[in-house]
């Protein structure tokens, strides 16, 4: 493989990387206050669906992603309100509406199946692009990407440098202790709801305008919503290290392709389940990495107490559990 | 009391005017749709044997939910669990065509579809008591693994004469079918499973020790264990339980309904049998009517695009918004609750 | 700040958790709220602190009436609660906790003006340091700082003694008394007279949600306690006995659990005695008492229990050790069960159908024995702290060789605590060995016939009860000037404490 397609390769991880990191990012937003929106894989389906329709409609890509962000806001809102408002069990209501938004997706779309629409023209940075390696690795792509990009550091930034963000984690940590000083954990929560939903949103609209455009039944986005959640937790609930794991998780999506031309008698679907048995060897290593005497054995191995460091992370104190009183 | 029905007519409501929204946002005429949900589903004998045909793994599957629900897992796995139920059931007939009376044989597969149901449970359950990985994550893996499993079989090792293709594999002769009745396509031994499976799981939860105990390991596994229980072994327990249930109702999609394997041959089931259990509150008595009730559901809406080119998904959107209703409406009701308190 | 409370009222749907309490604070004043538990003392502070709102009742800050909305508003109005759970967040560091609920300030000034007001007190901060590694104390001073900083001038205080060394308590009370001086009012709510004698000039007692009565200093313990209470309670009796074969052996073992883990622990516990286990928060006494009970293994070192190794808590358990562990509903009780069907776990042999019969027999027995007050079919939930407790006690098993308690009077009244501990050493009497950690020396010494005490995961002094005093003890707990340890004579103990 020369150095040319060697950055193409490249080139097209990070693209598919994108709606991986926005959807990821953004749960990741909403589970530092203390929510678990664990509908994710039913919302990405929707806003896909929507955000192609509308777009289609419209003939406007614009309008289609603000359709998608709505929707997922709008079921981030709704996981918000059950959970955060009257305490149902947040993970019921993320369940039921990951089931519920696909369906409704597959209901509503019919007529969208399997048809010409609009897609996210490619931008290339004026200059940029011209850069040798990096040009076409990280500035010939389209608006949704740089977006993706650009929210790595900004999510970081507002998490750990802003008075909003110390406000977020708070609220994720003790929320009642948010409240006696002067913070209203469950305007936080709510707004980190609808922020991050929107976020998962807009990762769906790029599947159905960006990476798999258009519609259908299956659309091509099934699971992501699943491995997006896993994300959170590899990641340790840290923007920068889901951040990797997206791009990781990318790399290996891309690195499939080739896989799947050298055994063509193996369908298509056999290779497309290939990342979640990834996903439990993942989860297990950081779930044995947590354990005390692995922490043990690591004392005294400098290599694999930065490894197993590396991994800690520990979730946010009151996931999942809403405010008492107040 | 008055106020549970008094949140169950609110859900009702919610969700007539909820799925009503969605069918005129497509263009469909509502009451159309919904008379063919219901004559497409109890309209006759016939339809009723189809939908009590859904209702049995339903069933089997929503009484193996209570048993992990009980001890506060979500067996989200459980879809797996019936395909990987289907996999060893057919299994079993393929090795053992020929060698065995069919009566003894169907009896020996359907056993291996249980055994290989619960051990794929048991796997989600051993990840979780000694991965640490969280049993959502683990189950929902497995499951696409086990679709992955499925799908290599049926186009792999297990690919018709000539040429491999979505509808499965070769039918096995009639004589390794579960019989039907007389009156419809619906097998009594599968209709005896899901009976028997209710009843043995109220008896076993309600009049033995394994109900307290799955109780306390689920409420505070810590305190369980100082009172002397291993929350592990009961952790596993439920889930063997709950796979083996699932796996069963693999075993019967393979010899009652389909007569072979198919990629689709869990049909979703697994993960509407959670919506079941969520609906019946997480207590078996309400699980039988619900599970009726979301059996007719399916089984109507195969006739939409037929009659007025609609998705069949409006099926789980009116089973999604339901489960989503009752608890919206419970929430409200404890929340006006403590407000008022 | 001058502060009136009138005519207090809080429901709680059927409880009524205060009863028009009316009470006043002059300004320059440390005021005491004293109260067994349960008597009303920290809902009528929420409220206070604008936490809680009250049913009814009117709130006078210097004259004028307030209505909180929120806790932040009290705070901007100059009242600030340390609060019983500590309201803090053990993920974050001490300058991103400081930092919490004020306006934005560059964190290099933040920095500056914490530690300034730290030395001002005699408070030692850690500004980077994640507050999970700070002890209770040192968590209780920077909240302390941080409502200082906001410029209150009331502060409330609910059992800040809980769980603090002796040291740090002085410290605090120290601070407290400057505090005061400056103007402030303080109102230091507390179930312990120790703590209202030294620190207050007045003294409010509630009981059962309504005012039980007012004192000035001088106090006269008598009087307090009758109000308290009604009459003083009666102090257990102390049983006599010889010990016997050894029990239970530490050989240098070694542990993680708690704050410091245990370090290199040795000892040897007889039949018979009772064992007092003395120090800070997690300082070792916990990770020592699970290490016995099977809870832990030793990652060096050995633990021998009845003359074979402490493993696995359920064969321990059913070689007669018994252990009870402090949180009562995180670890002991399950909510959602009943009393009965606690009673139907706690049996080591359940018959595979009906558990119910013999079960139901005990729940009664236990809920008249113990003077429990709930049903069988009774929610563990729903029963108050001390009524959980009493119900923890009665599923021990009946003739225990080795008794380990974690806090056994925790969060109990004095009445309370007296009456378990009557029915603990009733057991001794039978024989059984008992050991236990307590954050109150009194109780310790009151009850031990022997003391362990720990100090950063080592065992730093093994004392008779009645040849040391609080005062040795304390200095010991905060690692200073460690007694030199009077082992008990045991003649195979091969090992010393280090």
């Amino acid at each position: 493989m020369n150095e040319f397609s060697l950055v193409l390769l490249a080139a097209s991880v990070v693209a598919t990387a994108a709606p991986i990191l926005l959807a990821s990012l953004g749960e990741t937003l909403t589970e530092r206050a203390g929510l678990i929106n664990l509908s994710l894989d039913g919302t990405i389906l929707l806003a896909a669906m929507a955000a192609f329709a509308v777009a289609h409609d419209t003939g406007s890509v614009g309008l289609g992603f603000a359709a998608a962000a709505a929707v997922g806001g709008a079921v981030a809102a709704l996981v918000g309100f059950a959970g955060v408002i009257l305490g149902v069990s947040q993970v019921a209501v993320g369940f039921v509406l990951t089931l519920m938004c696909r369906d409704l997706a597959y209901f509503l779309g019919n007529p969208y199946s399997r048809i010409q629409g609009p897609q996210v023209p490619p931008l290339p940075v004026p200059g940029l692009a011209e850069l040798p390696v990096l040009g076409p690795l990280l500035f010939r792509h389209n608006a949704v990407v740089y977006l993706s990009l650009l929210l790595v550091p900004a999510l970081w930034w507002v998490l750990y440098r802003t008075k909003w963000g110390l406000e977020v984690r708070a609220v994720g940590e003790h929320p009642e202790a948010a409240y006696a000083r002067g913070i209203a954990p469950r305007q936080v929560q709510m707004v980190c709801a609808v922020v991050g939903g929107a976020l998962v949103g807009l990762a769906g609209a790029a599947y159905s305008l960006a990476l798999k455009p258009g519609w259908g039944r299956p659309q091509g986005a099934e699971g992501i919503g699943w491995i997006a959640l896993a994300l959170v937790i590899f990641g340790g609930w840290h923007p920068v290290k889901v951040a990797l794991g997206a791009v990781l998780f990318a790399l290996l999506q891309v690195a499939g392709i080739p896989l799947q031309e050298a055994f063509p008698s193996v369908p298509a679907q056999v290779f497309q389940v290939a990342p979640f048995p990834l996903m439990i060897f993942t989860l297990l290593f950081m779930g044995l990495s947590q354990r005390e005497s692995v922490e043990r054995w690591a004392e005294g191995r400098p290599w694999a107490k930065r490894l197993v460091g590396a991994f800690r992370g520990a979730a946010p104190r009151a996931l999942g559990r809403p405010m008492k009183g107040g | 009391m008055r106020s549970r029905s008094f949140e169950t007519l609110v859900a009702a409501g919610l969700v007539l005017i909820f799925t009503t929204a969605v069918l005129l946002l497509t263009g469909a005429p509502p009451l159309e749709a919904f008379s063919l949900l219901v004559r497409g589903s109890f309209g006759s004998v016939s339809k009723l044997a189809r939908v009590l045909t859904v209702w049995v793994p339903l069933t089997l599957c929503a009484c193996g939910l209570i048993y992990t629900f009980r001890i506060g897992l979500w067996n989200i796995g459980v879809e797996g669990q019936v395909i990987l139920g289907a996999v060893g059931t057919t299994w079993a007939l393929r090795a053992g065509a020929g060698h065995l009376p069919p009566g003894v044989l169907l009896a020996l597969a359907m056993a291996t579809g249980v055994l290989l149901g619960a051990g794929w449970s048991l796997a989600a359950g051993v990840l979780r008591t000694r991965g640490g990985v969280n049993e959502i994550f683990a189950g929902l893996g497995l499951n696409f693994v086990a679709q992955g499993v499925v799908l290599w079989l049926i186009f792999g090792p297990w690919k018709r004469p000539g040429v491999a293709s979505m509808s499965g594999t070769v039918p096995f002769p009639p004589e390794l079918w579960l019989p039907n009745f007389s009156w419809g396509r619906l097998s009594p031994v599968a209709l005896g499973c899901a009976v028997g499976a209710l009843v043995l799981t109220a008896w076993l939860l309600g009049r033995t020790r394994v109900g307290l105990f799955l109780r306390a390991v689920g409420g505070n596994p810590r305190a369980a264990h100082l009172l002397g229980l291993p929350p592990e072994r009961y952790l596993l327990l439920a889930m063997v339980m709950a796979g083996g249930m699932a796996g069963l109702a693999g075993g019967i999609q393979v010899t009652a309904v389909y007569h072979r394997l198919i990629p689709a041959i869990s049909s979703n089931y697994g993960y509407l049998a959670l919506l079941v259990t969520m609906l019946a509150g997480f207590r078996l008595g309400p699980v039988a009517p619900i599970a009726l009730f979301f059996a007719g559901l399916n089984v109507g809406s195969v006739q939409l695009p037929m009659a007025l080119q609609l998705d069949s998904s409006l099926s789980g959107v009116i089973q999604g918004a339901s489960v989503l209703a009752v608890l919206l409406a419970h929430g409200w009701g404890v929340h006006r609750a403590r407000r008022q308190a | 700040m001058h502060i009136v409370l009138d005519d207090i009222h809080k429901r709680y749907g059927r409880v009524h958790a205060n009863r028009g309490v009316s009470l006043e604070v002059r300004a320059g004043t440390i005021h005491g709220v004293l109260g067994e538990n349960g008597a009303g003392k920290s809902t009528l502070m929420r409220i206070l602190a604008g936490y809680t709102r009250p049913t009814s009742g009117r709130i006078l800050l210097d004259g004028d009436e307030v209505r909180w909305r929120t806790p932040a508003e009290a705070v901007a109005r100059g009242v600030g609660m340390l609060y019983q759970d500590p309201m803090d967040f053990l993920a974050m560091t001490a300058l991103e906790n400081y930092a919490l609920g004020r306006p934005w300030v560059p964190a290099r000034e933040l920095r500056r003006d914490l530690e300034a007001r730290a030395a001002e007190l005699g408070f030692a901060v850690h500004p980077e340091m994640p507050l999970e590694r700070l002890t209770v104390g040192e968590r209780q001073q920077l909240e302390l700082l941080r409502l200082l900083s906001l410029g209150v001038g009331v502060l409330i205080l609910d059992e800040p003694t809980t769980g603090i060394s002796g040291v740090q308590r002085e410290i605090l009370f120290a601070a407290l008394r400057r505090l005061a001086e400056q103007g402030r009012s303080v109102l230091l709510v507390s179930h312990k007279l120790e703590d209202v004698e030294a620190l207050c000039d007045e003294v409010t007692v509630l009981r059962q949600g309504a005012v039980a009565g007012r004192a000035e200093r001088p106090f006269r313990t008598r009087e307090l306690l009758e109000m308290m209470f009604g009459q003083p309670p009666a102090v257990p009796r102390r049983v006599a006995g010889a010990p016997g074969e050894p029990v239970l052996v530490f050989r240098d073992a070694w542990a993680t659990g708690g704050r410091a883990g245990l370090r290199g622990c040795s000892t040897t516990i007889r039949e018979g005695e009772v064992v007092g286990l003395a120090g800070v928060e997690g300082a070792g006494q916990n990770a020592f008492l699970r290490l016995a009970a099977g809870l832990n293994r030793p990652y060096r070192g050995g633990v021998e229990v009845c003359g074979a190794p402490a493993e696995g808590y359920r064969r321990l358990r059913q070689r007669g050790v018994a252990f009870l562990p402090s949180g009562r509903l995180e670890e002991g009780l399950v909510a959602g069960l009943s009393v009965l069907d606690h009673f139907a776990l706690g049996r080591t042999r359940i018959p595979f159908l009906a558990p119910w019969r013999g079960a139901a027999e005990r729940a009664e027995g236990a809920i008249r024995r113990y003077r429990i007050r709930g049903e069988p079919g009774t929610p563990v939930e729903a029963l108050s702290g001390g009524n959980q407790q009493r119900v923890l006690l009665a599923l021990l098993p009946e003739r225990p060789r080795l008794l380990l308690l974690e806090s056994p009077t925790r969060g109990l009244d004095l009445e309370s605590a007296h009456w378990v501990w009557e029915q603990l050493l009733a057991h001794k009497a039978r024989g059984t060995t008992i050991v236990f950690s307590s954050p109150e020396l009194d109780e310790i010494l009151m009850v031990a016939e022997r003391v362990l005490v720990f100090h950063d995961g080592a065992l730093v002094a093994d004392v008779k009860a009645a040849e040391t005093s609080v005062a040795e003890l304390g200095s010991a707990i905060a690692g200073k000037t460690p007694p030199a340890p009077a082992r008990t004579p045991s003649p195979e103990a091969v090992v010393e404490a280090p």
